[in-house]
């Protein structure tokens, strides 16, 4: 007993409150917080088509907390700029940050005046750039995203998910529905193409 | 004539022994020369209107917008050196843009103007500095009606119902007195907005201008636009024909 503090009942050994660093580790150190989290309140499929005269996205308003079907009408979609809307699936507090950056970016552009706003490539490619650079910081948004639009007369449709992967195509779902209606999509959309 | 203020203007850093920091008021200065821009505040909106000059022919008229958008509820215009306002414009973006963020919703004008006022408040105590050449005039439309402030050099700002800042501002305050804007829509100020620009334009030292205006109010569902082109056009036109006739009444006297 030194000073008044009791000696340690041990030497070399783990530190109660804190992960134990085996001896002899030869690799780097790994951050002991990683950041790759667990989505909570949920949105499930989301389905987009492509048509002559423009291109449409769908989904439903429900988030699940769990298999509970917690918030029964909330908006999966968000309407960008007059030709453009997304939507998402997956995690829903991470759509509603999303929505805010995307909102002040249009607010931002709109009080230049300019007549010029993102187009809804524009806006693919700028979502792809965020999720990707997350997804590399080990911290991803948890969404998979629906970009739709239509600008000077051409359609637009688009998904990109949490890990950055990319890719446009006439049809799209995202979750279950990939597995359900992209099959009868695909096969409506290949009998009577837009 | 001012005063001079040698050896104690070096730096915003210093005072004078009378207690004065010249290099606010020489920032002053380059607000007092810059062409002229007015706000007024009515019952239903704020209108403001600015004198672009015409420096060149070349020059393509739409482009250095003297009035710009802070926020959809917000519009801003300045006299002075216009870089160093665009910078504050930007800051005040910023502004607007973390209240959003914080507080869930567009920011209330006496807020912008406090933070605007700070902002260029700082710029007025450090020698490494100098102060911003430059008055800002901010005009908004909230749910309580509208709101218009002036932020100078200094940092200093106060709430109008009517302001003028630049070359012409004596005379146009003198107009603008004349008025009683609590008693008048945007539509009809903006009549008087144009009138009165007109009237204290100097046709002598500056040739032409360019009359840029905009308005935030009931009439546009409280979002900070220009004024639309034909009803500008529709404004300066009647103003002229008044003008007219009121020189062409002079010249009956003469005879």
């Amino acid at each position: 007993m030194e000073n008044g503090v009791p000696a340690p009942f041990w030497r070399d050994g783990p530190t109660p409150g804190s992960l134990y660093q085996f001896p002899g580790r030869t690799s780097a150190k790994v951050p002991i917080r990683e950041r790759t989290q667990q989505p909570i309140v949920m949105g499930t499929s989301v389905l987009g088509v492509k048509f002559s005269g423009g291109v449409m996205i769908a989904a439903d308003t429900l988030g699940s907390y769990g298999s509970l079907a917690r918030f029964r009408s909330i908006s999966r979609l968000l309407r960008v700029n007059d030709e453009t809307v997304i939507a998402a699936s997956g995690d829903y507090a991470d759509f509603q940050f999303v929505k805010e950056l995307i909102e002040q970016k249009v607010l931002d552009d709109e009080l230049l005046v300019d007549s010029h706003s993102y187009s809804p490539s524009s806006v693919f490619s700028w979502l792809t750039r965020v999720l990707y650079y997350r997804r590399t910081r080990m911290n991803p948004l948890w969404n998979t995203y629906l970009v739709a639009g239509v600008h000077e007369g051409e359609s637009f449709l688009g998904q990109v998910d949490l890990l950055g992967v990319a890719y446009e195509s006439p049809t799209l779902a995202t979750g279950y529905g990939a597995y359900m209606a992209q099959p009868l999509l695909r096969d409506a959309y290949e009998k009577n193409p837009a | 004539m001012s005063s001079i203020g040698t050896g104690y203007d070096l730096s915003a850093s210093q005072f004078s022994p009378d207690g004065r920091v010249f290099q606010v008021e020489y920032a002053q200065k380059a607000v007092d020369n810059s062409s002229t821009a007015i706000a007024v505040k009515g019952k239903d909106g704020v209108v403001i209107g600015v004198e672009k000059l015409v420096m060149s022919k070349l020059h393509e008229s739409t482009s250095n917008r003297r009035i710009l958008n802070i926020d959809r509820h917000i519009g801003m215009t300045m006299a002075g050196l216009l870089a160093d306002a665009r910078q504050i414009a930007s800051t005040a973006k910023e502004e607007c843009s973390s209240y959003r963020s914080l507080f869930g919703g567009p920011i209330p004008l006496k807020y912008l103007t406090d933070r605007v006022s700070m902002f260029m408040h700082a710029y007025t105590l450090y020698s490494v500095y100098r102060p911003f050449g430059c008055s800002i005039i901010l005009g908004s439309y909230e749910a309580d009606g509208p709101y218009l402030y002036m932020v100078e050099p200094s940092g200093v700002s106060w709430g109008y119902h009517a302001c003028a800042i630049g070359k012409a501002r004596l005379a146009a305050k003198t107009e603008l007195e004349k008025l009683k804007p609590q008693e008048l829509t945007c539509q009809e100020l903006v009549k008087e907005v144009a009138n009165i620009l007109h009237i204290v334009h100097d046709e002598v030292k500056d040739k032409e201008f360019v009359l840029e205006m905009s308005w935030v109010g009931e009439v546009t569902g409280g979002k900070h636009e220009f004024v639309p082109e034909e009803m500008v056009a529709d404004a300066e036109r009647q103003v002229k024909a008044a003008m007219e006739e009121s020189s062409g009444s002079e010249d009956e006297e003469d005879l």
